[in-house]
């Protein structure tokens, strides 16, 4: 199957512009994690210099991971169902574009604005922990390598979310439900990266590997996949 | 039906047609949304699909511009078999201007042309999106949001979105439900435009007079095929020809009066008042009618063709089915 690039980009220009003249979807995918990142952000800026020994064996900050784990749920889900709910899914549909392409270019749209989210969250509690930490706390909760994870981690995991929350959104029949089975189905990923923040998973080279090759897997699977569950028939006319 | 009633002009003089189908079916489940459906259009032609709601319109065209798999029969559409492995060039072919306009409502008319030149990838986008808004009149609005339109600007849009492919053959449904005559009455122009452009249409309409006045041809569809011709030709099957008769005072014995006109079939008095005879040549039998009245006595006010409209012909066929489902 070929996928046509000016397709991809024609859905892709389309989402990014309706984006752009919705900010209020951004400020919320920016607010919710900033809010919740407070509290263990506040942990931090707290402990002492002496603490800075027991904190140096965990990468606290890959917590950070769950944003693109849950936060592109909200565009996703709206993916397939809102454009339903809009009545706006058929003029696409009749247009020659296969679904392959629809989802890609649908799923890219919701990666850009979660990884700049992911990204610029991330990047506020790094100048914060340097600017207020005490010094050692600092040197111990920034590792390069973990910023280079959190770099690495975020698109991948932004992306396996992005398919689950697609795959919702073309089963569900209201962009409320698909918004909130969209962020329930990232909580295990979300999970996962707070068991290795938290050294319950240890965090090892051959570990990092194994979750990228895993990511990039379910990545192109959830590509598939999602285009199978996408079923223009059910999706026009309810039935099936 | 008679199956040469199905086929178009151009289907008739050995050109493939526009669209061909041949006892095409679909059937939710238990429920049939239409059953074998067959007739032909040809190219340049404006072909009605009329029928009452829920009679399989929309469905039909769902399951031609490829949204929809049939449950049986076959069809060609712009020259290809209708089945899964054509869908992309179908509709590339095609185009169909739904019955909801569903346009991005915030972003603007021009911005919703560029996306879906994109998904047509029309060469020259920006060129062939300037042609469409011109065709439709809305050079000047391309930079307003389609949300703040009008629901009659927004069914232009629609238009417009659907001619940026040029389509060889342009389904249109239901264009004018919901518009004032005002904003009907231009849509109505612009598919006149397009008739003149050589455009294959399918129309669907419940609307009988913009039928009538902009259709070569019409079919009637209450789930299965019940007419298919030309207006006129369905009024004379329906109909035969007839003369109304309308005097002052009713006539003492309107059977002596009647009995000797040439081709006379039958006559009845109308509810409203005339007596419609119906013979076989109205221009034959006028004058001698005439005559007769004269002959009579009777006091006439006027004599006329009985003229019966689409809606006539759309009725009777629909109370038909109406009076079969009661039975």
């Amino acid at each position: 199957m070929k996928v046509s690039g000016t397709r991809v980009r024609a859905i892709l220009t389309k989402e990014l512009r309706d984006l752009r003249r919705n900010t209020s979807v951004l400020v919320a995918m920016l607010l919710i994690p900033l809010i919740f990142s407070i509290a263990p952000l506040v942990n931090i800026l707290e402990l002492s210099s002496a603490a800075s020994s027991g904190v140096s064996h965990y990468n606290v900050l890959l917590y950070l991971l769950g944003i693109p784990a849950t936060v592109p749920a909200v565009i996703a889900a709206y993916a397939v169902a809102g454009e339903r709910q809009q009545g706006t899914l058929e003029p696409v549909l009749i247009t020659p574009i296969r679904r392959e392409e629809f989802l890609l270019g649908k799923a890219l749209a919701a990666l850009l604005p979660s990884v700049v989210v992911a990204y610029v969250v991330y990047a506020i509690v790094l100048v914060l922990i340097q600017v207020f930490a005490q010094a050692g706390v600092a040197a111990a909760v920034l590792h390069p390598s973990e910023m280079l994870v959190q770099v690495l981690f975020t698109p991948l995991i932004a992306g396996w979310s992005i398919w689950l929350g697609i795959a919702v959104s073309t089963r569900a029949t209201d962009t409320r439900v698909a918004q909130q089975l969209g962020v329930v189905a990232g909580v295990p990923t979300a999970v996962v990266a707070a068991l290795v923040a938290y050294a319950v998973i240890p965090a090892t080279f051959g570990l990092g590997i194994f979750f990228v090759a895993l990511l990039v897997f379910l990545n192109v699977t959830g590509w598939r996949v999602t285009s199978r569950m996408f079923d223009r028939e059910r999706l026009i006319t309810g039935t099936k | 039906m008679n199956r040469r009633e199905g086929v178009s002009p151009a289907a008739a003089a050995g050109s493939e047609p526009a669209i061909s189908v041949a006892h095409l079916s679909k059937r939710f489940g238990d429920r049939v949304a239409f059953d074998d459906v067959s007739f032909e259009v040809g190219h340049g032609e404006v072909f009605g699909f009329l029928g009452p709601n829920g009679a399989g319109k929309t469905t039909t065209v769902r399951t031609l511009g490829t949204l929809l798999q049939p449950s049986g029969g076959s069809a060609r559409v712009a020259g290809l078999d209708l089945n899964p492995e054509n869908g992309v060039e179908i509709r590339t072919r095609i185009s169909i201007m739904p019955e909801s306009p569903g346009l991005y409502v915030r972003l603007s008319v021009r911005d919703n042309l560029e996306c879906f030149a994109g998904l047509y990838e029309v060469v020259n986008a920006a060129a062939r999106i300037d042609q469409a808004l011109k065709a439709v009149n809305l050079v000047g609005r391309a930079s307003d949001p389609c949300g703040g339109l009008s629901k009659g600007l927004r069914q232009r849009v629609s238009l417009a979105r659907a001619l940026l492919n040029d389509p060889q053959v342009l389904f249109l449904d239901e264009p004018t439900a919901g518009l004032d005559p005002v904003a009907a009455r231009d849509v109505h122009e612009l598919i006149d435009g397009l008739r003149q452009r050589g455009v294959t249409i399918f129309l669907t309409t419940h609307r009988l007079e913009e039928a009538e006045r902009l259709c070569d041809r019409v079919a009637i569809l209450n789930t299965t095929l019940r007419a298919i011709g030309k207006p006129d030709d369905l009024r004379l099957r329906l109909f035969p020809n007839a003369l109304a008769v309308r005097t002052v005072a009713p006539l003492r014995d309107p059977d002596l009066v009647f009995k000797d006109l040439p081709g006379m079939k039958a006559w009845h008095r109308d509810s409203s008042g005339p007596y419609i005879i119906a013979v076989a040549d109205t221009a034959a039998a006028a004058p001698a009618l005439t005559r007769a009245l004269v002959a009579a006595g009777a006091d006439v006010l006027s004599i006329a063709e009985s003229h019966h409209s689409l809606e006539d012909v759309y009725l009777e066929l629909i109370n038909e089915d109406v009076e079969v489902v009661a039975k």
